[in-house]
């Protein structure tokens, strides 16, 4: 079993509290925009989100930014609503990658 | 919060001492691992909300489960702790993760 959840921190040791203020990119305003719009809508719920967020592999929740884990939680979260298949979001991915490189 | 949601009767009122369940069920869990079997006391009644454990697995969450303030001694909590004896961590916690001490 999981004793405890590799997101559950409180009272671990860590480091400073980073206070600076930081301005947000385009993509990252588009992901909250996104999953406002869609949780407002009551298609998803900030809980699922939660849970696909508190998934992520160790490693990857250490790595991921902030509203990157966002995305990869929305992701993941409208594939197993059904709103969208993996394989709509492959075709997707591949033509995003041929339109940026 | 919505008063026409089928909700679970409070067991507790403000004063009530209470052990907070130390278990580690897979999935959403909203109390934090460090307050698992602390014996703290009921500060308020919040309310009740759809019980986040299932909103996360894409159910209902009802009947909506009455969630406390509940209030815990750092020093209790924190066997290092070197603050005032007086001071105090107060943690929103679900009735199903409470049992009376």
């Amino acid at each position: 079993m999981i004793e405890r959840g590799h997101h559950d921190m409180g009272g671990l040791p860590a480091g400073e509290v980073e206070r600076t203020e930081h301005d947000y990119p385009q993509w990252q305003r588009r992901v909250d925009a996104m999953v406002q719009l869609l949780r407002i809508g009551k298609k998803i719920t900030v809980d699922e989100l939660r849970k696909n967020i508190e998934m992520l592999p160790p490693a990857a929740y250490d790595q991921l930014a902030y509203y990157e884990k966002w995305i990869s939680s929305l992701t993941q979260t409208l594939i197993q609503r059904g709103i969208i298949t993996t394989e709509e979001l492959g075709r997707k991915m591949e033509q995003v990658e041929r339109r940026v490189r | 919060m919505s008063a026409q949601l089928a909700t679970v009767a409070p067991r507790f009122k403000a004063g009530d001492r209470v052990r907070v369940r130390k278990t580690a069920p897979l999935g959403h869990i909203r109390t934090p691992y460090y307050i698992r079997g602390h014996v703290g006391e009921i500060e308020r009644l919040c309310g009740a909300f759809p019980n986040p454990e299932e909103l996360a697995q894409m159910r209902s969450g009802l009947p909506a489960q009455p969630l406390y303030r509940v209030r815990f001694k750092q020093k209790d909590v924190w066997p290092d702790y070197r603050g005032s004896e007086t001071d105090v961590v107060e943690i929103e916690i679900f009735q199903h993760w409470l049992e009376r001490a």
